[in-house]
């Protein structure tokens, strides 16, 4: 079996870690990671509670494949009820700290409850416990990080931890592991910080030895690494030059959010792109990207490692942030950039640098300041309420911004209640580009209306990693369709929603799926895990998995009209590209996608839905 | 006729200098040049040449060796790739 059977749950009222058998019952209708988390928190939590109180859980959790051969083995996920959304939270990490749990004969850690006192979770092997962390509350991730190596005398230790904004209760903190990889998005960090957890540090030397079919096992996985090396997009585009290649490619097609979603191009994304980072600067003759990065056992290495220019406004004075560190991917760099208007591609890598040092969500913090600079501009918000003059395009504005929100200072502690709740605050809700309370990532739904339905219909609130239809939409992977069409959509955003809920739940990266269909997937699994994986078995857990996040959430509250989008996308067409004027048509394709999907005209899973898929 | 040819990516080595800050590379070309011509006048490589927008627009494969370039027309050229 690739799991340990083993679950760690730590109750940080009492100050007990106690272990306990996984659920195999489960672990075989759910599999791991997302799914299988899912079904514990699920069952073991009121729907209704309050996100930030002790009721709450909050879970770590690998897949199957988590520390095995299989190409970009290393992922975990954080589930929990997220601030952000009052829904269901999964973040999705990669890194090394996911595959060193396992190491340390882990599948899962369940942290129920609220510690008296900050703490952190030390785990080495079967040596489990609760230790103080006063010291380290105030810290930032980096320093978190390495003084926790430091006290343990351990380099290797994998550490996965908030930052102040998870202390201080920003919406949409982060857990971040290895520095730079983050669990981003629906605030896990601020539930981990509400229950005074600092950070769980493990170090494994267990390896995973309990394979069902080890040779088989190596053969297919051998197998399919070939696939991942030869096919263009895995073997040279992503590692070449990442996600940020999509900048150009978005602006082009006119679907890239420009100003608070006013406008559907950016004049300045050539600035901000991949083939920007690859350019010598003026200053110093030197690119700003310095090497690609791979998490654990990763044969792909999309990871951007990135040097700030020293002469830079934002770090002149700062030595600290001039060593090569965690550079722009491209939801981070639309957020940051094309959002609020900001074509500085310095002033971009360190707010994104910042993002990684106190643990937030580039995204959702992005795209608040979207709607502040917005706010400004109309004349609501002022210079004295924000601390400084603030218009779209003001890279001064967004790194101050920055500053204030990772310290939690001044106008920083309204920007961490996320856009929803700033846009409510000041009279203009409408100006809050979110689904469910959480912001949009970099893709128009007017211009690619699969993604409207996507971000409409996400779980999680507003979200391309749920069903990421640019795939088929925009690169034609693996079969092209016509991003400005409802026609066809339901069927394509459910189809990616089910495959992705169980490649979330395997362990392994939804970045193979460029290269690898279900089917390549399903063969690693039936090596690795005994008993009957075939590809019905997989579509149908896919199908439960989502339904089963669609449950939490009506029985937290959620209905039909939460899945929609802000007016601004169903009334104001696109301006100027393909999609002039074109307006989402999400109201058409919803009916069509509950009836897909087995749910009533309220988007309630049907009696047959339920009992279909076993939940 | 003006039309801009855009290269980006690994393409971008097919840019003469002038063109590597932008990544846009205006060019006059004679009417009726269609997008297969500027592909085979520039010798992309074939396998490099995966998505093919004019104006924003998807030109499917079997359609680019036909499709005329009009007036200040954008054909914009990306090798495989993806992200997310």
């Amino acid at each position: 079996m690739a799991w340990t059977r083993k679950i760690l749950r730590v109750n940080l009222t009492d100050r007990t870690c106690t272990s306990e058998p996984l659920n195999m019952e489960w672990a075989h209708d759910y599999l791991g990671q997302r799914g299988l988390a899912t079904k514990y928190l699920a069952s073991e939590i009121d729907p209704k509670v309050d996100p930030l109180s002790p009721d709450n859980k909050i879970i770590w959790a690998t897949g199957p494949l988590t520390g095995t051969m299989a190409s970009t083995g290393g992922r975990y996920s954080v589930v929990t009820k997220g601030p952000l959304t009052g829904a269901i939270a999964c973040s999705n990490s990669g890194g090394y700290f996911g595959a060193e749990l396992k190491f340390a004969g882990w599948d899962m850690v369940i942290i129920e409850g609220r510690a008296s006192s900050p703490v952190y979770l030390s785990i080495e092997n079967d040596k489990v416990e609760l230790r103080d962390a006063s010291h380290l509350w105030g810290k930032t991730v980096w320093e978190t990080e390495g003084q926790i190596k430091s006290e343990h005398q351990d380099p290797q230790i994998r550490v996965s931890c908030i930052g102040r904004t998870g202390e201080n209760g920003v919406l949409y903190a982060a857990i971040v592991n290895d520095l730079h990889r983050a669990a981003g998005r629906s605030g896990v960090g601020a539930v981990a910080g509400s229950k005074n957890l600092k950070a769980i540090a493990v170090r494994g030397t267990l390896g995973v030895g309990n394979i069902a079919n080890p040779k088989e096992f190596m053969k297919v996985t051998f197998e399919k690494k070939k696939i991942l090396k030869e096919n263009a997009v895995t073997g040279q585009g992503l590692p070449t030059y990442g996600t940020q290649v999509l900048m150009n490619v978005i602006n082009e097609i006119g679907a890239m959010p420009t100003r608070n979603h006013k406008d559907v191009q950016f004049e300045g994304a050539r600035k901000i792109s991949a083939e920007a980072m690859h350019e010598p600067r003026e200053s110093d003759g030197k690119a700003q990207l310095i090497n690609n990065q791979a998490c654990f056992g990763c044969t792909i290495a999309c990871g951007r490692i990135s040097k700030i220019d020293a002469t830079h406004y934002t770090v002149v004075n700062s030595p600290k942030y001039w060593g090569a560190s965690g550079g722009l991917e491209y939801e981070a760099a639309w957020a940051l950039g094309c959002a609020n208007g900001v074509d500085d591609l310095d002033a971009l890598q360190y707010a994104t640098m910042l993002c990684n040092e106190d643990g937030f969500d580039p995204i959702s913090f992005g795209a608040t300041i979207g709607a502040v600079m917005e706010l400004y501009e109309m004349g609501v918000l002022t210079k004295e309420e924000i601390g400084i003059e603030a218009p779209f395009g003001s890279a001064k504005a967004l790194t101050y911004l920055t500053e204030i929100t990772a310290r939690g200072e001044g106008f920083g502690k309204i920007i961490g209640l996320g856009s929803k709740r700033l846009c409510e605050k000041y009279g203009h809700p409408e100006l809050s580009m979110s689904v469910k309370g959480q912001e949009f990532p970099a893709y128009d739904a007017r211009a690619v209306q699969g993604m409207g339905l996507t971000y409409a219909t996400s779980n999680r609130g507003a979200c391309h990693l749920r069903s990421y239809t640019i795939s088929s939409e925009v690169l034609g992977i693996p079969v092209k369709t016509d991003p400005l069409t409802t026609e066809g959509k339901p069927a394509l955003v459910k189809a990616f929603q089910d495959a992705t809920a169980v490649v979330d739940s395997t362990g392994l990266c939804v970045f193979t799926t460029f290269a690898w269909a279900l089917s390549d997937i399903q063969p690693q699994l039936q090596a690795a895990c005994e008993g009957d994986w075939s590809m019905e078995k997989l579509d149908l857990m896919g199908e439960r998995i989502w339904n089963m996040e669609r449950q939490f959430n009506n029985a937290a509250g959620f209905t039909r009209k939460d899945d929609d989008l802000p007016a601004r996308l169903k009334t104001e067409a696109a301006k100027v590209g393909p999609a002039k004027g074109l307006v989402s048509g999400i109201d058409k394709m919803i009916p069509e996608y509950y009836d897909l999907r087995g749910w009533d005209t309220e988007g309630r899973p049907t009696a047959e839905t339920v009992a279909r898929l076993g939940l | 006729m003006r039309v801009t040819l855009k290269l980006y990516a690994s393409l971008s080595d097919h840019l003469p200098d002038e063109a590597k800050r932008t990544n846009e590379w205006p060019m006059e070309v004679a009417d009726g040049t269609t997008v297969g011509d500027l592909i085979d006048r520039h010798q992309l490589p074939k396998r490099l040449v995966h998505l093919v927008l004019v104006n924003g627009h998807y030109i499917p494969p079997a359609s680019r060796e036909a499709h005329p370039l009009v007036e200040n027309d954008v054909l914009a050229i990306w090798p495989p790739v993806a992200g997310g």
